[in-house]
């Protein structure tokens, strides 16, 4: 089974189903790997005791397998004609009791009590004062897919690409920002929560449509940036502050306005309209939610008229020109300032797309959501090559598909850890990323 | 609304252990940003190393507490070689980015579940303090006056803080003054030049990463000294927030960072007391207490903001001496 992992996908209704499975248990030790069929093992051996019962509905359970660990013991057991099990333990530590869904009859789980647990079916159990501890799950009728490791890959890489193409929206305007001012905005993640949050005042707060308040929130964020940019930016960039004291600056106006943020909206998670829309199943095991499918959409339409319009158009052209060489830009006849406000708008709208996007991909709003990818999206531009628009693009959707796929293999609390390592380990080979150029290293 | 009790508050955290710690974070920053030109924006992972290495060697090895901070001051040591093999070619931008990442790396290990049985995990770590407190050479008893009153084991933190931060200040003193100092302000000035005089740049600067990367992780460990190592403290923030307090300080002075430091830590304090003082009283109807918390931070922003805008060299710092690399 260790190409095989479960994944449950249990009915969002499940109404009277649901019936106490008491797994109480005085266990079995055996130093063996060889798992000990018994219902009653190690009792002998040790005072302390797990015990259980395993009952769907009042009707016993004969034959599931359960897995009782901690503190370097570990024992099978499985449970009797009456669904009882018990297992004698050492002294001490806390352990681990894992239900083997795999024993359960067909259409047969382990039921979520919570509702946030992926895996019901793992409890831990203290061994109290009296020396034995009753182990409860709940057991009920659910949907258990057992997904091989191949599916749950390309789903997880099909999560990846939307991932990164989300990460992508806000990964370009960062490059496009920093190619033609210099600039290395931190403040950016705070222009990807704006986007989301105006998403939330317009649909929420004053009850318009999704499909107006979603656009009306990119012009809004696009506003935001001109605005960023005619204030604050550009005076800075008249008096000649230095690149690193506009990055610091920008870290303070990141702090000022994440904070702001709270402020207004406090510290919890709001939701969007439409974030719970059902699981669409696509081929093999591999499912996209509504929402997620038409972010895809968007994503990818808005990248490639971006793109379009960075190859193509005037001003686009002009842009790369910006980007390459200000001063020859300058003395080309191209109006650099306007370059400059074009790209402030421009990744500003991006970025509150992207905002918009994430919270639906997370789910949620929260005040410091755009903090939370801010590292990700530099990884992503570093990784392609800071300054570059197609660079940035290409590192997102590595960025994002290693997020996703890492947690196959590392604990998911740990999925950014992989892709900021990757991050620092091209740097040791490549240090001016993907596509970027020599220039770019000190 | 009372006053007294406000400024008592106030008064007592300018000597606080947060203070202390920010003051060596700052200190180290100082070598690393204002002396050296090296844009570390990692200075939180230095501090929970040295927090975490302290917590860590009592609470899991049975260490006395000396030998945690000589852990804690090691793996910063080890955690700056790391962190600068890779990185110090980079340009300073680049580095800060660099820097931030790892910093976000070393937090998230901290803080996962996998490693819960050193760490603990979101719970952090506490419950070391019994080595350290049977150090105390200062009989039992409440001692001082004023808002300074406090307990033995609290005075014996804050004298202990606040010699290691006078010995880091000589430190930085004597070794900015001597010809490695020289060089390393030559660094930041003009890397090629000194370059160019045959010295070893990277070597110079990964030395300054290590040094001021010491200062980091003792600022960390005092910080936790009197109560616990919480993760929750060392988020990118942290960094911003030390960054703060040494440019408002002066970067390339040596008691810029401890003023600042000061400074910074009394500003919160009566902020986080007053706003919500006036709110009770109705002095601010347009704002309730818990955002009267959080205007503080808005103005932690809007303050990092001018500093380096206004007065980028600080309330110490000489204009001539250039505080911002190019």
């Amino acid at each position: 089974m260790n190409t095989a992992d479960y994944r449950r996908t249990r009915r969002k209704n499940r109404r009277g189903v649901l019936v106490a499975l008491i797994v109480a248990l005085s266990a079995a030790f055996s130093l063996m790997a060889m798992p000990a069929m018994a219902d009653e093992v190690n009792v002998d051996e040790y005072d302390n005791s797990i015990i259980g019962n395993v009952k769907l509905e009042s009707v016993a359970l004969e034959g599931v397998l359960l897995t009782i660990s901690g503190g370097g013991y570990e024992v099978e057991v499985a449970t009797d004609a009456d669904g009882r099990w018990k297992v004698g333990v050492p002294d001490g530590d806390e352990f681990t009791v894992t239900l083997n869904e795999e024993t359960l009859p067909e259409g047969i789980a382990v039921i979520d009590e919570v509702g946030d647990d992926d895996t019901p079916n793992v409890k831990e159990a203290m061994i109290g004062p009296s020396g034995s501890t009753v182990m409860n799950f709940f057991i009920g009728r659910g949907e258990r897919n057992v997904t091989s490791f191949f599916d749950q890959f390309v789903e997880r890489i099909v999560n990846g690409v939307n991932f990164g193409l989300m990460l992508g929206l806000a990964a370009i305007g960062i490059s496009l920002v920093y190619g033609t001012t210099g600039l290395s905005n931190f403040a950016h993640a705070e222009m990807v929560t704006f986007g989301a949050v105006m998403a939330l005042i317009v649909s929420v707060d004053l009850g318009w449509p999704v499909w107006i308040a979603i656009p009306l929130a990119v012009l809004l964020s696009a506003g935001f940036g001109w605005s960023l940019d005619a204030a604050l930016w550009k005076p800075l960039r008249k008096k000649g502050v230095g690149i690193v004291q506009l990055m610091i600056v920008s870290i303070g106006l990141s702090l000022a306005l994440r904070y702001t943020f709270q402020y207004f909206r406090g510290g919890g998670t709001e939701q969007l309209p439409g974030s719970d829309s059902p699981d669409i199943p696509l081929f093999g095991s591999v499912s996209l939610s509504q929402t997620n499918m038409i972010s895809m959409v968007i994503s990818i339409v808005v990248i490639v008229i971006f793109a379009w319009w960075l190859v193509k158009t005037k001003i686009g052209k002009a842009t790369r020109a910006v980007s390459d060489n200000p001063s020859l830009a300058a003395a080309s006849g191209i109006d650099v300032d306007q370059v400059v406000r074009v790209v402030w708008i421009l990744a500003a709208a991006m970025a509150g797309l992207a905002g918009v996007l994430w919270a639906y991909f997370r789910p949620g709003i929260r005040w410091d959501m755009g903090a939370q990818i801010l590292l990700l999206v530099f990884a992503a531009v570093t990784l392609g090559g800071l300054g570059t628009a197609f660079g940035a693009l290409v590192g997102s959707i590595i960025v994002g598909v290693l997020v996703e796929t890492s947690s196959l293999f590392i604990p998911s609390d740990l999925k950014y850890v992989g892709a900021l390592g990757v991050l620092i380990i091209v740097l040791l080979f490549r240090p001016q990323g993907i596509l970027g150029r020599k220039e770019r290293i000190g | 609304m009372d006053i007294l009790q406000i400024l008592s508050n106030t008064g007592s955290s300018l000597i606080a252990p947060a203070t202390i710690g920010y003051a060596l974070a700052a200190l180290g920053l100082a070598m690393h940003f204002g002396f050296t030109g090296l844009l570390n924006m990692g200075m939180a992972a230095f501090m929970a190393i040295g927090a975490y290495g302290y917590a860590i060697s009592i609470l899991t090895f049975g260490f006395p507490w000396w030998g945690g901070m000589l852990v804690g001051v090691g793996g910063s040591l080890v955690f700056a070689l790391i962190l600068g093999i890779p990185t110090l070619r980079l340009r300073g931008d680049y580095l800060a980015i660099v820097t931030i990442a790892a910093a976000e790396v070393v937090r998230l290990l901290f803080l996962t579940t996998t490693f819960d049985k050193y760490t603990g995990s979101a719970d952090g770590l506490s419950g070391y303090h019994e080595s350290f407190r049977a150090f105390n050479p200062i009989p039992d008893g409440t001692y001082g006056f004023g808002p300074w009153e406090y307990n033995a084991n609290g005075w014996w933190v804050r004298i202990f803080g606040i010699t290691i931060l006078a010995l880091a200040a000589f430190i930085l003193w004597a070794v900015m003054r001597s010809p490695w100092g020289r060089v390393i302000k030559g660094i930041r000035e003009d890397e090629d030049a000194v370059r160019a005089l045959g010295k070893n740049v990277f070597s110079y600067k990964l030395q300054s990463l290590m040094l001021g990367g010491v200062f980091g992780a003792m600022g960390g460990i005092i910080y936790a000294l009197p109560a616990s190592v919480n993760p929750g403290v060392y988020v990118t923030s942290l960094t911003f927030f030390v960054y703060t307090a040494l440019l408002l300080g002066g970067a390339a002075t040596i008691f810029g960072p401890i003023i600042g430091s000061v400074i910074f830590w009394g500003v919160q304090t009566l902020l986080s007391n007053l706003l919500p003082a006036m709110v009770n009283v109705g002095l601010l109807p347009f704002m309730t207490t818990t955002q009267s918390q959080t205007v503080r931070f808005i103005l932690v922003g809007v303050a990092l903001m001018l500093l380096v805008i206004y007065r980028p060299q600080g309330i110490l710092g000489n204009k001539k001496e250039l505080t911002f690399v190019k």
